[in-house]
């Protein structure tokens, strides 16, 4: 699955080396955050586990084997920040001691393999190991499921990587498809195995796996026959943290792409309308909604340049989806802090 | 890492390329498969100079032609998607033999095929000329974050004694009679990846012990700073200006 030099054009590597750096460094800094000056050893040493653990062999049928890629189990047992930091170290090592993934296509394969797998497989486990009661199965299952989806995601993302940036003209619809079908089939296997790895572990070590550390039960002891609560231990005075800085750098990195990628991008319609076109399904389709929309086709009216356009519509597109999200975002927060205390939604601006 | 430690992929030698400073042969092989990966892939003549151009360092590192052969095979996997590429690509059509064939589909092929295997060939070059630790110094002199290359030396360091680890997990489960044949008996595998994970987690817990009793805060100190002449520079980044000479003429020719 490592991305050969070549298969991705320069600009869109370019792109995605940019991402694969930006996704490093904020890893760093979470990665402190989780680990402190522990982080060096440790992450390495993660490191290196995932890199042996993905040579380790699981037999499926008739001499045909799979093993682990680990984005989703190590983001698990060692939290996100870490767990992209090893990843991406693994698929650095990787491509340059093993020729193993082109040097060129390294932000494609750490964004692809490294991010997407450990980013998706972590969310969905939050969410899962949120909703369901809080028990240790349930951690399990949310190991599943979320390394179920975390490969076909990444099938998903080299796909849209291979859309933008692709040098050959291979239907994006086949494309897809192939991809997500077969790693779906591989997500299976992933899935079985990192489950069955995080119960191991959880069996034996339940403090080691970190997105089960809500799960311990408050240290009782017995005083004079009866429980008594144990006294917490200090809590650690956590510096206040303003998200504002870590907002402003994820909102320029996506306006530098909308604008910069969709710049460079081909002004060809895409595989799928492509297919479309050849097969005469666009015929029978009615127009959409919003066709005559200012950003139908993704492009600026009145903005000949169809390049200039295009990215103009990628930054437009970047704005509105923010001021949507935060929209949502301040809703459902305002609704949450109405049902508690009525008094704390006068502070917050009316602009939802 | 003594001697003894030397990873199978390096080759010992006293090559000219061998004695280059680290971060100047990581600066021109990144160079030169920049220039690979934008050359127009109808310049067909511009790959095969390009390979001459390897050749030539192989030849100056005194790394035999087998050796490199036998790494290429690694590329594999993305041989068998480029040879699919003629056959599901879109557009103008040939036939080949009686089969037909997508004529971009066959560029694309080409393109991934000569870009991927000239990037591949770079890189196993490097590896065979430079040893692990002038590696991860020479990524550090390039400015890449400290701390990544402080995890990136003890995943090299350790590297192999987790596999090797997970080598004796294997003996011990086969000296009890036990042989992996299917999805059934991933159980057993996956408690020993489980096992794995803990060792190696504590194995981190006591390094980082012993290296504070050592005076560690934070920061590895740089004894043996690496530095390039002039000439050594002028060296390295021959390569790839010769590339790049070859890329341009594939551009106006």
């Amino acid at each position: 699955m490592h991305v050969p030099d070549g298969f991705i054009n320069a600009p869109v590597s370019a792109a995605a080396g940019v991402v694969a750096a930006g996704a490093v460094a904020v890893s760093l800094r979470g990665a402190r955050r989780e680990l402190d000056e522990r982080t060096a050893p440790l992450a390495g040493l993660v490191a290196a586990f995932v890199f042996a653990a993905q040579m380790l062999n699981f037999p499926v049928a008739a001499g045909t084997s799979g093993h682990l890629l680990g984005g989703a189990l190590a983001a698990i047992l060692v939290g996100p920040f870490t767990g992209v930091l090893c990843l991406s170290v693994v698929l650095l090592m990787q491509g340059i001691l093993f020729a193993d993934g082109g040097l060129t296509a390294l932000g494609v394969n750490i964004t692809v393999m490294g991010v997407v797998t450990t980013v998706v497989g972590y969310a969905v486990f939050r969410a899962l190991v949120k909703v369901l009661p809080k028990k240790r199965p349930s951690i399990t299952v949310s190991a599943f499921v979320a390394a179920l989806l975390s490969v076909p995601a990444a099938a998903a993302a080299f796909t849209l990587v291979y859309a933008v940036g692709g040098t050959t003209d291979v239907p994006i619809g086949q494309v897809l498809t192939a991809m997500v079908g077969v790693h779906l089939l591989i997500g299976i296997g992933e899935a079985t195995i990192t489950a069955l790895t995080v119960g191991a572990v959880i069996a034996v070590r339940p403090d080691l796996v970190y997105g089960a550390r809500g799960l311990t039960a408050p240290l009782k002891l017995r005083v004079n026959g009866e429980l008594v609560d144990a006294p917490a231990a200090e809590p650690v005075p956590v510096a206040a943290r303003s998200p504002r800085k870590l907002l402003l750098a994820g909102l320029v990195t996506s306006l530098l792409l909308a604008g910069f990628v969709s710049f460079y991008a081909s002004a060809n319609p895409d595989g799928l309308e492509k297919v479309a076109a050849d097969k005469g399904i666009d015929a029978k389709a009615e127009d959409h909604a919003a066709a005559d929309s200012p950003l139908a086709d993704y492009g600026v009216q009145g903005i000949t340049d169809s390049r200039l356009s295009g990215g103009l519509a990628g930054v437009i597109g970047v704005g509105v989806t923010v001021v949507a999200g935060t929209g949502v975002f301040w809703a459902v927060r305002r609704r949450r802090t109405g049902g508690t205390s009525p008094a704390s939604t006068s502070d917050i601006p009316g602009n939802a | 890492m003594g001697a003894g430690h030397a990873h199978k992929l390096y080759r010992h030698g006293h090559s000219p390329v061998h004695a280059l400073p680290p971060h100047t042969k990581l600066t021109a092989v990144f160079a030169f498969v920049v220039v690979v990966v934008s050359t127009p892939r109808t310049a067909v003549w511009a790959f095969a100079l390009y390979a001459a151009l390897l050749g030539t360092v192989a030849y100056a590192a005194r790394v035999p032609a087998s050796f490199l052969l036998k790494r290429l095979l690694i590329e594999i996997p993305f041989v068998a998607f480029a040879v699919l590429m003629p056959f599901v690509a879109q557009g103008e059509r040939v036939d080949v033999l009686g089969v037909s064939l997508s004529v971009n589909g066959l560029w694309g092929a080409w393109n991934v095929l000569a870009k991927g295997t000239l990037g591949v060939a770079a890189s196993v070059l490097l590896a065979a000329t430079t040893e692990l630790r002038e590696l991860l110094l020479g990524l550090q002199r390039l400015r890449l974050p400290p701390l990544l290359v402080q995890i990136a030396s003890f995943m090299i360091r350790y590297g192999d004694v987790i596999t090797d680890e997970m080598r004796r997990m294997r003996i011990a489960r086969e000296s009890r009679g036990f042989e992996a044949r299917g999805v059934r008996h991933w159980g057993v595998l996956a408690k020993s990846a489980g096992a794995l994970f803990i060792r190696s987690y504590e194995r981190g817990e006591r390094v980082h012990l012993a290296m504070i009793s050592r005076g560690y805060a934070g920061s590895m100190p740089v004894i043996d700073e690496v530095t390039a002449s002039r000439a050594q520079w002028s060296y390295a980044l021959a390569l790839p200006c010769a590339a790049l000479v070859v890329c341009l003429l594939g551009w106006f020719l």
